[in-house]
């Protein structure tokens, strides 16, 4: 039987691989779990919690001994050797800015596979750890920005005065700014955000703020679904939007990304200088480089100017219950992929772009990187424009086709009338009337008594039934037996389309009236 | 007959007066289903109408023939007749299931056509002594109405056995079937042709015969998810056959009533067509969905699965509901569930509502009905139009039983087969349920992009057990009591 360990994380890491909830579906997977003492402790998830749902609770030693091992973190040296021979481990590993880590991993008989390494494709959603605790992170800046922000968010009419709203700007709408957007709305503050992909003007609309354009007339079209770099035109009138934003708002939180290149500079030491005091900034990407000129990794600075620039790093492991349970429910989403056959045999498929794109050392030969993998989204949008061309002549017939179908019925009906002998014309009058009268009455009918309509149209049709009651009394007894037969079916029309729109009908009920 | 004017009050002008009241009444009869609380009336007014129809043809039958031989037999067979059919009719009208409603449709306009050609054959039998030209018209429009009566009754009764499953949904399709139906319309013309010119018996029996073959075929060849259309042509049809024997017989009462079904039923398709984003030659000549789609290949991601007590706490949670029913939903018999989970919702001060689209189901508005049955108040049974733009920022949208009319490739997806249909755009909620038996395409054979989406989850298998399970999942403790209830309105 395979088994998973869990292990503590080092140092000030608050976050634990698997939840009581993931573990009890880890066993589900055919999986045993060991969970090291005291794992779960500071994300508020007890042992006796883990032995509840089915895990085992060991020392170090056990968890690190396991066939697979599940970390948050990328191990330190001592712990890549505390590995066992075959053993698997999968963490978040930063494989693309750590190639001395790939090198110390590749180094030992085992096999690493690097959570945030997830290709961004959407069967691979369920899986990208990225997305989720970038979620937290974006969350949780808006919380430590609140914190240290000496105002209300939401405007405010009060006895003692109006209260105005707080003004949020947030750099870069990929997941963390969208949540930022989505918390500092619901806290009642003015959001605006910036982003160079004008295509998430309307998801940052969705979710309460405004988007501002930059106006250069550059466009971008990611094909991996991240943000790249940018150009200097562009650049420059962004830096133009920065510095008048500065001036104006109360909170900026920054979010700007490129994967495998420092952060790009957004806020320089004098717009943040442009700011008033009591202002607060975050800046998310202090960890790569920082957006804002100025900002500490993992340190909270205060300009001279009296602004608060946040720095924090681990903004998701300040959420450490929520960021946990989400880690662990990506963990298990790739597990589950890696598990086909619920087994608890954990088997990596090369020919899989997801699992191929994870596996960074494969019994400890290096595999990384991985071939790029395309995001289907972006290409296929452009596709569409030719089949669009294309299908939009499937409708049918054309006006002229459509009014030469008019006229010639229009022409024959006059031919047949014109030529017709006597009671003809005056049947086609009655005719005529009665299908316009028919196609007003009917085209009020309410949608929902369609079927009564139809059922009562189906009773008076059986006013065929006067067509054979006239014949029945014919001296001919096979016209007479005929007109029987059609008087015979058209009463059970008449009758039961009747009866059977009656009881429809008493069916249907008003709602404060239905039920007692 | 009609025409013959003789004194005050003979049998012919009661009957006469009498037909246009009764004409009156059945648009006043169809007039009363715009409104709910005027439709009992309607029906009230069409009963009336034929009523009083019915008992003044009796009696312009029987008057003068009454006492010789064969009006006696006239009498008994018209009082055994009527005494029959009038019975199975109640009877069936009573025992129907709701989700039965489109079989018993189908086969009461089977009926209809079956009369119109009895009818016409009858105007062959008893030809009246006409000159020349009138002769050529009665010829002919007892040609045209045994046609129309002859189509109705075989199309009715396939499309009866295809929705009652006593014979396969999936349509026919016979090499040159276009070739196949327009070749019956042209026989037809030149049949016609021949027999005014010569009346004889075989050419009618030869009519009646290839009506009949047309009529199987034209509706074996259409699909089952299109029935909701074949249904109300063929209740279009069926007025037509009565317009054409009142033609036969100068009865003014036979034309106006037919006029207004035929009118009616046209209506119906139109909307149906209209709802499908299709021409109505399109669905007559079958044949939809034939062509592969060109854009299954692109990647559809990953779905994911829902439990049935995960849906009850997402249902708890949630401020707004809106459930959208499909067919699925009649197979499985899920509306009592459905309506008790809906009203456990409403209890605990959800706003639950239903959304449907008008071919949802097999018949138009079938969906409305099987939930009234269910006493689901049809006020909040909206249609899509009222629905749709309150999609977003709607908690929870159960999608029960329901495939192509939620489909989001309709709206976005320029290469789909179904593009341009209108549908209700369910994804615009925060969380969407889809209830399904399995990952199966729908009836159009395409894959649902919905199922793909990050807010949709997916709740597999019986659509009644699974709205059961999630009723069992509800915590029962927390019901308000009724004066609670009765309190709690206007705070949500």
């Amino acid at each position: 039987m395979t088994r998973i360990g869990i292990v503590a994380e080092m140092g000030q890491e608050t976050r634990v691989a698997a939840t009581p909830a993931t573990v009890r579906q880890l066993l589900e997977l055919g999986y045993d779990v060991v969970v090291e003492k005291g794992a779960g402790e500071s994300a508020s998830f007890r042992d006796d919690a883990y032995t509840a749902a089915g895990a085992v609770i060991g020392g170090a030693t056990e968890a690190w001994g396991s066939d697979v091992v599940l970390k948050v973190n990328p191990p330190t040296g001592d712990e890549i050797d505390r590995l066992a021979e075959g053993a698997t481990l999968i963490g978040m590993l930063s494989p693309g800015l750590r190639p001395d880590l790939v090198e110390a991993l590749a180094a030992r008989p085992i096999t690493a596979l690097a959570l945030d390494a997830v290709p961004r494709i959407s069967r691979a959603q369920s899986m990208d750890v990225l997305s989720s605790m970038a979620n937290i992170a974006g969350y949780r800046a808006v919380i430590e920005a609140a914190h240290e922000f000496g105002r209300f968010f939401t405007g405010q009419v009060t006895a003692a005065g109006k209260v105005p709203p707080a003004k949020v700007l947030v750099a870069g709408a990929g997941v963390a700014g969208l949540s930022a957007i989505g918390a500092a709305s619901s806290l009642g503050a003015i959001v605006r955000a910036t982003d160079p992909r004008p295509e998430v003007a309307d998801q940052v609309k969705s979710i309460g703020g405004t988007y501002l354009p930059v106006e250069v007339g550059e466009e971008m079209t990611s094909s991996d679904g991240y943000a790249r770099a940018t150009s200097e035109a562009y650049n420059a009138r962004a830096a133009e939007i920065y510095t008048e934003q500065a001036r104006e708002v109360d909170i900026i939180i920054t979010t700007a990304l490129i994967p495998g290149r420092p952060a790009p500079r957004l806020l320089t030491a004098a717009d943040v200088a442009g700011m008033r005091p009591g202002s607060v900034v975050v800046d998310m990407a202090a960890g790569q480089g920082g957006n804002v000129e100025g900002s500490v990794a993992g340190e909270r600075v205060v300009t001279d100017n009296g602004v608060v620039i946040l720095g924090y790093t681990d903004l998701p492991a300040r959420l450490p219950a929520q960021a946990s349970q989400l880690y662990g429910t990506n963990l298990l989403n790739l597990l589950r992929l890696l598990t086909k056959d619920k087994d608890g045999q954990l088997r990596i498929d090369v020919d899989d772009v997801v699992q191929r794109s994870v596996t960074v050392v494969r019994n400890g030969e290096k595999t990384w990187p991985p071939p790029p993998v395309q995001v289907s989204a972006a290409p296929a949008a452009r596709a569409e424009g030719p089949t669009a061309a294309t299908t939009a002549a499937k409708p049918g017939l054309s006006a002229a086709a459509k009014a030469g179908l008019l006229a010639a019925g229009i022409a024959v009906l006059f031919l047949v009338n014109a030529v017709a002998a006597a009671p003809l014309p005056q049947h086609f009058t009655v005719l005529m009337l009665s299908v316009v009268v028919g196609f007003y009455v009917i085209g009020k009918v309410h949608h929902a008594l369609h079927t009564p309509l139809m059922s009562v149209t189906n009773a008076i049709s059986g006013i065929i039934v006067i067509g054979a009651l006239l014949q029945v009394t014919s001296e001919d007894p096979l016209v007479q037996v005929l007109a029987a037969a059609a008087v015979l079916l058209a009463s059970i029309n008449i009758f039961g389309g009747f009866a059977v729109t009656r009881r429809m009908l008493g069916m249907f009920t008003r709602g404060d009236r239905s039920r007692p | 007959m009609s025409n013959t004017v003789a004194g005050p009050f003979t049998a012919e002008s009661v009957a006469g007066a009498a037909y246009i009241v009764a004409a009156l009444l059945f648009i006043l009869s169809l007039a009363g289903l715009s409104r709910h609380e005027k439709a009992r009336a309607g029906v009230l007014y069409g009963i009336a109408g034929m009523a009083l129809a019915l008992a003044a043809t009796i009696w312009l039958t029987l008057e003068g023939v009454l006492g010789t031989a064969r009006g006696s037999t006239g009498l008994v067979l018209l009082a055994a007749a009527v005494l029959i059919g009038g019975g199975i009719g109640l009877w069936r009208a009573r025992v129907v299931e709701m989700t039965g409603m489109p079989e018993l449709i189908a086969l009461l306009h089977s009926f209809v056509g079956l009369a119109a050609v009895l009818v016409g054959w009858n105007g062959h039998l008893q030809a009246p002594a006409l000159a020349g030209d009138l002769m050529a018209v009665h010829h002919a429009e007892v040609f045209i109405g045994v046609f129309i009566g002859a189509v109705t009754f075989t199309g009715s009764i396939v499309a009866f056995l295809k929705l009652s499953a006593r014979m396969k949904s999936a349509p026919l399709m016979l090499p040159g079937k276009n070739a196949i139906n327009l070749g019956a319309l042209a026989a037809f013309v030149a049949l016609t042709v021949w027999y005014v010119n010569d009346s004889r018996l075989e050419l009618l029996i030869a009519v009646t015969v290839l009506a009949f073959g047309l009529g199987w075929h034209l509706v074996a060849s259409i699909g089952g998810g299109d029935m909701p259309v074949v249904v109300s042509m063929l209740n279009s049809y069926s007025g037509w056959a009565a317009a054409a024997a009142g033609f036969l017989l100068n009865n003014d009462l036979l034309i106006i009533t037919g006029a207004l079904v035929g009118s009616s039923g046209a209506y119906l398709s139109y909307i149906m067509c209209r709802a499908m984003n299709r021409s109505f030659i399109s669905v007559i000549a079958g044949g939809f969905g034939i062509a592969p789609p060109s854009t299954t290949d692109v990647e559809q991601g990953e779905y994911r699965e829902i439990t049935a007590r995960q849906t009850a706490e997402l249902l708890l949670d949630a401020s707004s509901v809106v459930i959208t029913p499909g067919y699925g939903m009649a197979v499985a018999q899920a509306q009592y569930p459905v309506a008790e989970l809906a009203h456990q919702l409403r209890a605990r001060g959800v706003n639950v509502r239903f959304g449907i689209h008008p071919v949802a189901g097999r018949l138009p508005g079938h969906m409305n009905v099987l939930l009234a049955e269910a006493r689901v108040p049809y006020d909040i049974v909206l249609e899509m139009d009222e629905i749709n733009d309150d999609f977003d920022g709607t908690s929870v949208v159960l999608v029960i039983g329901a495939n192509d009319t939620v489909n989001p490739a309709a709206a976005e997806d320029p290469g789909s087969p179904i593009a341009g249909m209108p549908v209700l755009r369910v994804w615009e909620a925060d969380n969407v349920v889809v209830f399904k038996r399995s990952m199966a395409a729908g009836y159009a054979g395409v894959q649902n992009p919905l199922f793909f989406r990050d807010n949709t989850s997916m709740l597999f298998g019986d659509a009644k057990q699974r709205v059961e399970d999630i009723l069992r999942s509800l915590p029962e403790d927390s019901l308000p009591s009724p004066l609670a209830d009765s309190a709690a309105p206007g705070q949500h």
